[in-house]
């Protein structure tokens, strides 16, 4: 007797969960191995998939086991030329000793190497990390709507009707209704059977019959209580809940005056492509402004932003007057989420810090989210950093900056630009 | 949404002569008929089988099989992911497919068929395990009395659900913390004589509450350090425990743990009652692979003889079939280690020619068996040995002579490393007891046993390991130890025991690294009295 049942259609992930609970458990090697593929990758392939090797015996499943040495025979299939008696001298590592350890870990290979998925990876990528200030979500012009279940309600349509509260509101009124009635039934019927008891002689025939018509009588009224009224009718209560959405926008910011170079722009593209990444995760809907600098700014579409070359001086405070004027124009601070990144060699014109400055406290950092400096420099600070510096002590919890030296700096200051900090603020 | 389809008797082609298939498609109606045919093809060779259950999966689900050891049902563990994720990379990177079929010693007798195989697969696969590994699960001796095939899935759910319940309670890391440790010493939660007694999940529920009671009193009594009354004529006497050294580990840890909650108890149980559901497994792995390729291949060609299938299938399934019995030669890269399914298939093939052909040297090697029916020898071979015993009765000389076995000594006393016997009249004998000791699983694992408790003074535990021909212990050994540690909560040494001399000993927690020899150590063991 055989039973043959197609099992296809059953799930198949069965093995998630242990698949997770080994993915937790070497947390910390993933980790690492994410922080360094931040900073080799090429920055077209940010957010792929990645490729996590463990060294194995990191890994290993350690069991009780002979190790070498001692006396042991083995046997060998596969004899070509070996008569009793040959002597083969030892080089080093033969045969003898594959046989009993290494055979359960199959390949044999040191790393143990595997493929976790671009969400995997953006998950272990930004663990632990917080968009500061997130509270402003606003409800944008054209709110959506869910549909929700809010209870149960007395009217709605028929295809919405809750049969067990239905049937439960008229049960309840069905005892509520009769219950009087049934009581003197039962007395009456009592009465009855104590009265057909009696000897026959004794009976009284006109009080049974009395008793009979009651009886029946209140039975028909009884019966007269509807098993289902309209008003026991209960219907599942939908309501529509307007859905706060939450959009983002994100100004970059960057130096391209001559003394940036393509290595320097290539660390600022990735610490925005980071941010951008973050700020996907966080916001349904996130828009980005590229705005580029020399001695005059211009708003421009990415492709330009990270490539085209220019040459000249610098004013950085252009920039941010572009951004300004955007932001009025475009993103009213009650409908987005306004996040700055600005990225510069630290070079500007000398008088223009103190301009920067103003603008900063005067017109932007009131309205922005968030606002982070990073300076790619190797060298030392110049006024452009000081100014910032007298920024951050105003704003301490929505100005950030901080300094990049080289490609393996990015990932962590990104990290510390934005670790989770305790409490939320407002 | 199942569908399933009985095995009906009447079904119109049951007499129809020719091929069953033509093409390498298969169907539900084909797989149907398959079985059915060679199911009344096992019959007529006398095997006898639990009821099939033949399950059609993906090659994810396959994958996901194996991961849990080829159960249906299985507790979470990391390690079975790391399992799954090293399948799923090397199928994924094409480096192995996956084997064509996985059987679960259930009753009925769960067979898994991959969805993307032909129908001669299929059919291979049905002969393989639904009446070769089926057949031997039902008729071998270690089977019959070590594991309850019926009630396996039930201790499966149960331990499944009692595991997340403590995930639940206590936290995943101290439940995982304690799987690590039992998984450790997992191969040494195995009673190796005494039949375990089969029960319900229900049963086990119930039960589990009352050991939990039980236990605790039974503890008490042991780690009890209020003096007894009149104790002082006796007090010399210092009783031993445990009296007898004890080879079960994970069970001695069970009953005696002094710091063991219940519920961790309980889990030390499930492992070790999953480690001695799949013991006879490790047994009996060249036998039961052996035995079941014997029989597809003696079912396939039979269903070839009588015009059943067509030649295309004979290839196509000669050609897998010479796969799974491929053995590398020892000097081949592709070598790694004795391929069971060549061993076995190679020792019950030659019994059969032994019986129906036998030559001089069989009347001299098998008196007995020479000329007999074959049926009967290979049920009997079949039933009742393991692979050790089995390779010792029945490995012929012709065997050794077609894979050309030869055995080496490697002693590290000696210079070189000795070959000590081939395939030829003086070397036979040798051989045989050599390759029946290489499946011998006490030869193959340490031997270590529990050998004292100061339950007087620090509570440490001790351990013996008694070598075998001289060879230590692996390089993972304190890392179990910290293990066990961890089981047993207070100190745990081990020696290592070459006769009477201890030539290494290791510890938990660690002491004075420098001091690994003898000289110092006795003061840790117990004198024996």
């Amino acid at each position: 007797m055989s039973y043959i049942i197609d099992r296809r259609l059953n799930g198949k992930k069965k093995s998630t969960v242990n698949r997770q609970r080994f993915l937790r458990r070497y947390k910390a090697h993933i980790k690492k191995a994410v922080g360094d593929a931040m900073n080799n990758r090429s920055i077209m392939d940010m957010d792929k998939g990645e490729r996590i090797s463990i060294p194995t015996r990191d890994i290993n499943e350690p069991l009780l086991s002979h190790g070498t040495g001692g006396h042991i025979e083995h046997i060998l299939p596969g004899n070509r030329e070996f008569t009793t008696g040959d002597r083969i001298p030892r080089q080093g590592q033969s045969g003898g000793d594959n046989g009993s350890g290494a055979s359960d870990s199959g390949e044999g290979v040191d790393e143990f190497v595997f493929q976790i998925s671009q969400e995997e990876f953006l998950n272990f990528m930004f663990e632990g990390l917080q968009l500061p200030n997130m509270v402003k979500q606003q409800l944008a012009g054209n709110t959506a709507f869910r549909v929700i279940r809010a209870g149960i309600s007395n009217e709605g349509t028929p295809g919405r009707l809750n049969v067990i509260r239905s049937l439960r509101a008229a049960h309840a009124r069905r005892i509520a209704l009769t219950s009087s009635k049934r009581r003197k039934l039962r007395v009456l019927e009592t009465a009855l059977a104590q009265e057909e008891k009696k000897d026959l002689a004794l009976r009284d025939q006109r009080q049974i019959e009395a008793l009979k018509s009651d009886i029946s009588e209140l039975r028909k009224r009884i019966g007269r209580v509807p098993f289902l009224d309209d008003f026991d009718l209960k219907y599942n209560l939908l309501i529509r809940q307007p859905k706060p959405r939450s959009r983002a926008v994100m100004f970059c910011l960057m130096d391209v005056s001559g003394s940036m170079n393509q290595a320097t722009k290539d660390m600022a593209k990735r610490f925005f492509l980071l941010l951008y990444l973050f700020l996907q995760r966080s916001y349904e809907y996130t828009e980005v402004v590229f705005i580029r600098h020399h001695t005059s700014a211009k708003e421009v579409d990415e492709e330009e932003f990270f490539y085209s070359r220019e040459t000249g001086g610098t004013i950085v405070s252009s920039a941010l007057k572009l951004m300004r004027r955007i932001m009025h124009e475009r993103y009213p601070d009650s409908e987005w989420n306004i996040y700055g990144a600005q990225a510069s060699d630290g070079d500007n014109w000398n008088d223009d810090s103190s301009t920067c400055h103003k603008i900063l406290i005067d017109d932007i950092m009131p309205h922005v989210q968030y606002y982070s400096y990073v300076e790619i420099t190797p060298r030392d600070h110049q006024a452009l950093w000081d100014e910032y510096e007298s920024v951050r002590t105003l704003f301490p919890s929505h100005f950030a900056m901080e300094q990049i030296v080289g490609v393996q700096d990015i990932y962590p200051v990104f990290r510390q630009l934005f670790s989770q900090k305790g409490t939320a603020r407002c | 949404m199942l569908d399933t389809y009985a095995n009906s008797s009447d079904s119109p082609k049951s007499d129809s002569q020719g091929p069953i298939s033509t093409t390498s498609e298969w169907t539900f109606e084909l797989i149907q008929q398959y079985d059915r045919v060679i199911g009344e093809l096992a019959g007529e060779f006398g095997l006898d089988t639990y009821p099939n259950q033949i399950e059609v999966i993906s090659s994810e689900q396959m994958m996901d099989a194996y991961s849990s050891v080829g159960m249906p049902v299985g507790y979470h563990h990391w390690s079975y992911g790391k399992q799954f994720i090293s399948v799923e990379n090397s199928y994924q990177r094409g480096m192995m497919g996956l084997a064509y079929e996985i059987v679960i010693n259930a009753n009925p007798c769960i067979a898994y068929l991959m969805e993307e195989n032909t129908m001669t697969m299929q059919a291979l696969v049905i002969a393989h395990a639904a009446y070769g590994h089926n057949s031997f699960f039902k008729g071998n001796y270690l089977f019959r009395a070590w594991t309850d095939a019926s009630s396996i899935i039930d201790y499966l759910i149960f331990a499944k659900n009692y595991i997340s319940r403590c995930e639940e309670r206590y936290g995943l890391d101290k439940v995982e913390g304690i799987l690590d440790s039992c998984h450790a010493l997992m191969n040494y939660g195995v009673d190796r004589y005494k039949r375990p007694y089969p029960i319900s999940a229900v049963e086990e529920e119930r039960q589990q509450q009352e050991r939990e009671e039980y236990r605790q009193r039974q503890l008490n009594d042991l780690w009890r350090t209020i003096p007894k009354l009149g104790e002082g004529t006796e007090s010399t006497k210092k009783k031993r425990f445990p009296e007898e050294p004890q080879e079960n580990i994970l069970y001695f840890i069970e009953k005696n743990a002094p710091l063991l909650e219940n519920w961790q108890r309980e889990l030390v149980r499930i492992v070790r009652k999953l480690a001695q559901y799949f013991y006879p497994q490790r047994q009996t792995q060249v036998m039961n692979e052996g035995w079941a390729t014997f029989w597809h291949y003696t079912l396939l060609t039979e269903l070839y003889r009588r015009g059943r299938v067509t030649e295309g299938f004979m290839m196509e399934f000669l050609q897998s079939h010479t796969n799974v019995i491929y053995q590398p030669g020892f000097d081949n890269p592709l070598y790694s280690g004795i391929n069971p399914y060549t061993l076995g298939f190679s020792i019950f093939s030659d019994l059969r020619r032994i019986c129906e052909n036998p030559t001089k040297e069989d009347q001299r090697w098998f008196p007995d068996i020479a000329g007999s029916s074959w049926r009967e020898t290979l049920q009997f071979a079949m039933r009742d040995f393991k692979d050790e015993s089995f390779i010792l009765q029945f490995l012929s000389p012709k065997v050794m002579r077609d894979m050309k076995l030869f055995c080496i000594s490697d002693n590290d006393k000696e210079k070189d490393i000795i070959v000590s016997a081939i395939h030829d009249e003086c070397g036979y004998r040798q051989l045989r007891e050599n390759l029946a000791g290489q499946y011998n699983l006490g030869n193959r694992e340490p031997n270590i046993q529990v050998y004292a408790v100061d339950t007087r003074g620090d509570r440490s535990l001790t351990l013996h390991h008694t070598q075998y021909q001289r060879r230590p212990l692996g390089k993972d050994t304190a890392e179990v130890l910290r293990h066990l540690h961890r089981l047993w909560g207070f100190e745990v040494h081990l020696n290592s025991h070459n006769g009477k001399e201890i030539t290494a000993s290791y510890h938990c927690p660690e002491q004075g690294r420098d001091r690994q020899e003898s000289e110092e150590e006795p003061m840790l063991i117990p004198k024996p009295i």
